[in-house]
């Protein structure tokens, strides 16, 4: 199947900070983009996505200590070390 | 002390769709409760794998009587951390999610598309309230997940997703049921017409 349908599909979230919301669906169809057509295919060419990565960033940070959003603090994974063995 | 839930779910996708839809599953009918989303760190790591960590609002009206052990501003909407590994050698996703507003009072967390939780809870004496609480969202929370996937699966490969599966077989199982009933009135009237003969 191609992937041209796959990432067509481009309703997109809002971000948390009102103001970035443009920044980050520019950012999503770059990401979506390059994930469906290089990433999964083993394609290491490169991330065409990294500027506009970080001006997505650079607003949804700010956003995020306007909000007081407690996102810092926890490893990437962490909770998992409560996992129980099974 | 923590509660274990296990559950697995199938999605008639391969693998790369799957990927491909986790990331854009949002909004779908079923994601009504949720009202932001944002990518806060993404990197391939030397070994090729993506990771990520993802930020979701949502709603989530806690029932009154946990309201009470909330701080105020949590009442209303929560914060999700949603970290994820995909790995394209192996074909593997793993995700894990918490959520940032509850942490104190509750942790649940999954992972992989067969997905597990473990809820935990250390307040005194609402532990288990907490916990069983906190299960019954999460086994809701999972069905709308797979509902809204199987949505955005099927609109991604150009079907008209107009009802899920599980909705499809809702509807012929109550077409069955109509069918069977239009039978049983239509014989009942031919016997009341054979009366009259």
């Amino acid at each position: 199947m191609s992937y041209g349908i796959l990432y067509s599909y481009t309703i997109l979230m809002n971000s948390v900070g009102e103001a970035c919301t443009d920044l980050k669906r520019e950012y999503d169809q770059c990401f979506n983009r390059w994930f469906a057509e290089k990433f999964l295919k083993g394609d290491r060419s490169g991330d065409p996505c990294t500027e506009t990565f970080r001006k997505y960033q650079r607003c949804v940070q700010k956003a995020i200590k306007e909000k007081d959003i407690p996102i810092d603090g926890v490893d990437f994974m962490g909770p998992n070390k409560d996992k129980p063995d099974s | 002390m923590v509660k274990y839930y296990c559950c697995a779910s199938l999605l008639k996708s391969t693998w790369d769709q799957v990927c491909v839809a986790f990331w854009q599953r949002y909004p779908n009918p079923y994601s009504n409760h949720v009202l932001t989303e944002d990518i806060l760190f993404r990197e391939v790591t030397p070994t090729n794998c993506l990771i990520s960590r993802r930020l979701l609002t949502k709603t989530s009206r806690a029932p009154r009587w946990m309201e009470r052990y909330l701080p105020k501003q949590m009442a209303s909407s929560a914060y999700i951390i949603e970290d994820s590994i995909v790995d394209p050698q192996k074909r593997t996703m793993t995700t894990l999610t918490w959520n940032i507003s509850h942490a104190r009072l509750m942790v649940p967390h999954w992972t992989e598309i067969k997905r597990e939780a473990w809820i935990s809870s250390n307040v005194y004496g609402l532990t288990r309230a907490i916990q069983e609480f906190g299960l019954a969202r999460f086994k809701n929370s999972i069905t709308k997940t797979m509902k809204g996937f199987e949505y955005v699966l099927a609109k991604m490969q150009g079907e008209t997703p107009s009802r899920t599966l599980t909705e499809t077989a809702t509807e012929r199982a109550r077409e069955t049921a109509l069918a069977a009933k239009e039978k049983a009135k239509d014989l009942a009237s031919h016997a009341q017409k054979n009366q009259y003969v």
